[in-house]
């Protein structure tokens, strides 16, 4: 049977570890295994993902959610999976919504399929030079990837096994890699890109920063990641390279 | 001693260097080149002065030593640039190796799991191995 891969990146944030699983395993689907990459966590990362049912690859270092998240996609592609779900680790993305994203898929035939928070659904904000960055590089994705795309920064995201062969051999450890650079490479390789609109839980833990000055950083440095993203060569093809 | 023989002594304990470090294999060949080149370039200057003042005639700077300054900033440049992007790709490599780590040892621990249960249970470790 087809199974779904439900990729977890933690790093020393075992707090709403246990609740995520859970909460990822009660799907509907049947076929649904949670993979939490310890991205080199000094708690217990580890033990508490195992507790709740989870397989663990332990990364030896932190190698930051884009680096960590090829490690998933690796895992995924190795073992067959047909599908792999990347969430974020602090309780935000709600794994119910991961059958909407596959009902998406599905009716789209597409390759990648975003869980978008700025898309009529829910009441995520972003506020000040943050929102403005967000909504440029949706602007400049969209027209890359084809499709009319709102929330790029999303770590909420669905790919299907033409997606993980790519993913588990182009995937950025650079900033943003693993949203806005991802979504580039895989744009830019053929990959179809569709989003679908998907509530936000609040955050269970952490708290999102208003901080300008760290918006406009996240502005400056995010501008840099598209910049470089687009100017890169190609991966066309590079793909199915094992 | 005169200045000159001291630069010269300078430049010779500088090239000397370099080819022990080399032959100790402290440094690899492909980092060392780059130095060896650069060794003998100041031990050249060192010993024949009048070739700065001949090259900066050449290509028509007025002070031979800010040619010699110009071409030292370029070599040093080109130096750091290089070790960026070994940096870079040995930062690769070890990412490629940690991945390939954390695939084995949850290989490891899935069939130790498998040993310790009976057989049938089996199937539920993972889709298609």
């Amino acid at each position: 049977m087809k199974q779904i891969a439900i990729v977890i990146c933690n790093y020393n944030y075992e707090r709403f570890l246990a609740e995520a699983i859970d909460s990822a395993l009660v799907q509907d689907y049947p076929g649904t295994r949670v993979i939490v990459i310890d991205d080199g966590s000094t708690d217990s990362t580890a033990a508490h993902a195992r507790g709740a049912g989870a397989k663990v690859l332990g990364l030896p270092f932190n190698l930051g959610v884009g680096g960590a998240m090829r490690a998933g996609y690796l895992y995924a592609r190795e073992r067959g999976y047909a599908w792999a779900v990347q969430i974020d680790a602090d309780g935000q993305h709600d794994p119910t919504n991961v059958l909407t994203l596959m009902a998406v898929m599905r009716d789209t035939e597409a390759d990648v399929v975003i869980g978008a928070r700025f898309a009529g659904v829910g009441d995520y904000q972003a506020h000040g030079p943050r929102r403005w960055a967000m909504r440029l590089l949706a602007v400049i994705l969209s027209r890359v990837a084809g499709t009319r795309l709102t929330d790029v920064t999303s770590g909420f995201k669905l790919s299907n096994e033409r997606a993980i062969r790519l993913f588990s051999v182009e995937y950025p450890a650079e900033y943003l890699g693993d949203t806005v650079e991802s979504l580039v490479i895989g744009a830019r390789a053929g990959l179809r890109i569709r989003q679908v609109g998907i509530r936000m839980r609040p955050r269970a833990g952490g708290r999102p920063s208003h901080n300008p000055v760290k918006a406009a950083v996240f502005l400056l440095r995010s501008m840099l990641a598209l910049f470089v993203a687009l100017t890169r060569p190609s991966a066309t093809g590079r793909g199915g390279r094992s | 001693m005169t200045g000159y023989w001291f630069a010269v002594a300078l430049c010779i304990f500088v090239a000397l260097l370099v080819f022990s470090l080399l032959r100790t294999q402290r440094i690899r060949e492909k980092y060392a080149a780059i130095w060896v080149v650069l060794a003998l370039a100041v031990v050249l200057l060192g010993v024949f002065p009048n070739l700065a003042a001949a090259a900066s005639r050449l290509v028509g700077v007025q002070t031979p030593i800010n040619l010699v300054f110009a071409i030292a900033a370029a070599v040093l440049f080109a130096v750091c640039v290089q070790l960026s992007s070994e940096l870079s790709r040995s930062e690769e490599h070890q990412r490629k190796l940690a991945e390939r780590m954390a695939l084995l040892e949850l290989e490891v621990r899935d069939l130790r799991e498998a040993d310790r249960e009976p057989r049938g249970a089996r199937d539920q470790t993972d889709a298609t191995a």
